[in-house]
């Protein structure tokens, strides 16, 4: 019997076979877990008197409550709320108690949780990977299944390293031909969102596959497959492949030596087989995606960055465009804006600080327009200073700041006031998301970077075109 | 463990129509930084019910009885965005057992489950009629699945194990712990 992927995995991680009365019980190879969603599951399961069944295989991190604010080395964090602090120390402590491994203040490897997953190679093809936070699917890039849950369900893996699930419906996006010049995975995830729907994909698991797909970088698959949730899927993937394995050898937690070559022959495994049935298939022109931008409040509200506001096609369009203030029929590009942050789980990493930093390179942040860049872990700082990104960013005007969420759910400290209008790498524009009042578009690197220069809404590729004809 | 068992909700409604309610507007991401699990009400849809200086406006929300009014009929894809368990949490504590949509978002279907808020999913006629009988008095009978408002007459269908959860009180968990042998063979099959 053909299988996909995804069924290879879930079939091979049933501890309990799923039942016309109860799902199945899904084993999880791999428990992230960070300050926001995990305090109240281990206070459930210690009321209960229950322990942490295998700590091994939780990894935390630091991120979302924590401040970004430049700080010397060494120097203490300053939080923006005592209840910020308070929730970092609860984990801190859960941790020490429960022998939880811990990317903490003092860590190298602390970061956003799903850039640091895949940078340490603890993230692999074939695993379950579940956290406390619905961009998990990031993980998905590299061929696992992986999941965003509630609080109850990080106290279940925590005590039993299981999840009641039942076994969701497939979806096969497939992007033929190849993404043309100038436009990055981000437009990709953003036109794909924009065809299935805020909630079009709800109840699936989706596989991106196709021959614009292989040919993305592992952190533009990663891009692609942290937006599914927009999409209301339950996880995205891609298969595994050569791609895959040059990322995956070296890092810290990947196996080593003879281990790596027998994970490698496992990992091979790791595809569709030809002839394997999806519930729904979907298919995209690579070559029509155009760079993109968001006009409303949810992420499907997108269109390429040289169109126009669309007419509101009901109620929740027109109050959409309303509070962006945008026109309808009038030129999204040209719009004034305030606030320019690249960040996030969806666009903090080397590649992304790359494309936003040869936009940047030479020019300046227009006059009276803020502008935040923030690494996705110290790993990417690291490396973005070693090669001088951090210079090309703070000499055109800009920010540079310590890893973390950050804007992209601006319960940090770091927002915009109401009725700023912030171009944003992150991954939604919900009315508030980043601020009461604010109002957020949503692009890639490079759109955000080329749109600080400009001051208002840009295509990144007009200023990367004259840059290579100077 | 137990938890509360909720077999039905007898209640008049309120509508909120739009389409793509996320989590943030449920309850903004700024009040996630508790330990506890904590007081949610006045945080529920709290930037739709307050203004910049924190005073309550004039929204439907903060007017309507939160004994008599406990089953809200939202718009299409209701709980989408993310994961946080706090906005089931928060839309119980703000006096709402039960949310009726056309569809909801999984990872808030599975938090509502788990916590004694009943989402029914029903049909786009009957989730129209519904939304048009706002102040009217409804009936969501967790136990035959359906939906009565007037002559509106709407099934859903729960994964059977919530619905079990909801009527029962079953503690997931404690289904769970029961099956740690199963969980210990899985374990030495996969080393």
């Amino acid at each position: 019997m053909a299988k996909t992927l995804f069924e290879k995995i879930w079939d091979s991680h049933q501890a309990v076979a799923e039942t016309q009365a109860a799902p199945g019980m899904l084993y999880v190879d791999l428990h992230l877990i960070h300050e926001v969603t995990s305090p109240q599951a281990f206070k459930a399961i210690e009321d209960r008197g229950l322990t942490v069944r295998r700590p091994e295989l939780t990894f935390a991190t630091l991120d979302h409550a924590t401040p970004t604010t430049p700080r010397a080395p060494g120097a203490k964090p300053i939080y923006a709320t005592k209840a910020a602090e308070s929730q970092v120390r609860r984990l801190e402590d859960n941790c020490r108690r429960h022998g939880i491994r811990l990317a903490g203040w003092d860590s190298e490897d602390r970061g956003i949780v799903h850039v640091i997953g895949p940078e340490l190679g603890l993230t692999q093809p074939g695993q379950t990977i579940v956290c406390g936070d619905s961009h998990t699917a990031t993980h998905g890039a590299f061929g696992a299944l992986a999941f965003g849950i509630g609080t109850t369900e990080v106290g279940h893996v925590l005590a039993t390293q299981c999840l009641l699930q039942r076994r969701p419906k497939t979806m096969r996006v497939t992007v033929d031909g190849r993404l043309r010049a100038g436009v990055s995975a981000k437009d990709l995830i953003l036109a794909i969102i924009a065809e299935l729907g805020a909630g079009g994909a709800s109840g699936h698991v989706i596989e991106y596959a196709g021959t614009a797909i292989e040919e993305l970088s592992m952190e533009e698959r990663m891009t692609v497959c942290n937006m599914s949730i927009e999409a209301g899927a339950r996880a995205g993937l891609i298969a595994p492949d050569e791609t895959t394995i040059d990322y995956l050898r070296g890092r810290k937690y990947a196996p080593k030596g003879a281990a790596f070559e027998a994970a490698r022959k496992r990992w091979a495994q790791l595809v569709s087989d030809p002839g394997a049935l999806f519930d729904a298939e979907v298919r995209i022109e690579g070559s029509r995606v155009a760079p993109m931008v968001t006009w409303g409040d949810s992420p499907d509200m997108a269109a390429p960055v040289d169109a126009v506001a669309p007419m509101p096609s009901g109620p929740e369009s027109a109050r959409a465009l309303a509070y962006m203030g945008f026109k309808p029929g009038e030129a999204l590009m040209g719009e004034t804006i305030d606030t320019v942050f690249i960040g996030s789980c969806t666009n903090a990493r080397l590649s992304d600080l790359r494309e936003a930093a040869a936009v940047m390179a030479g020019r300046h942040v227009k006059a009276g327009v803020r502008m935040l860049v923030v690494p996705g872990s110290e790993a990417v700082k690291r490396a973005a200073e070693a090669e001088g990104l951090d210079a090309i960013f703070t000499t055109a005007g800009a920010q540079w700041r310590e890893p973390g969420c950050s804007m992209c759910i601006a319960m940090n400290g770091d927002s915009g006031k109401p009725g700023e209008r912030v171009v944003s790498t992150s991954n939604r524009n919900f009315a508030g998301r980043q601020g009461k009042g604010v109002r957020t578009v949503l692009a890639s690197p490079a759109t955000a970077a080329a749109s600080a220069v400009a001051g208002a809404i840009a295509d990144p590729r007009r200023i990367l075109e004259a840059s290579h004809a100077q | 463990m137990r938890n509360d068992a909720i077999t039905s909700v007898y209640s008049q409604i309120f509508t909120l129509p739009d389409a793509n309610i996320d989590t943030d507007q449920i309850i903004p991401a700024r009040f996630l930084t508790m330990t506890e699990r904590g007081a949610l009400a006045d945080t529920c849809f709290r930037d739709w019910r307050f203004d910049e200086d924190g005073r309550a406006n004039a929204h439907p929300l903060n007017t309507r009885d939160r004994d008599a009014v406990r089953i809200l009929v939202a718009g299409d894809n209701f709980g989408c965005g993310s994961s946080r368990e706090h906005a089931p949490w928060a839309l119980k504590d703000f006096g709402f057992d039960a949310v009726i949509t056309s569809r909801a978002a999984d990872i808030f279907k599975s938090n509502a489950a788990k916590n004694g808020l009943v989402v029914c999913e029903v049909d786009e006629a009957s989730h129209a009629a519904l939304l048009g009988r706002a102040g009217e008095i409804a009936e969501v009978n967790v136990i035959e699945q359906t939906v009565t408002c007037g002559p509106v007459t709407a099934s859903f269908k729960l994964e059977p194990f919530a619905r079990t959860c909801l009527i029962e009180g079953v503690d997931p968990l404690g289904y769970i712990l029961a099956q740690s042998d199963a969980i210990a063979a899985y374990e030495a099959r996969a080393r």
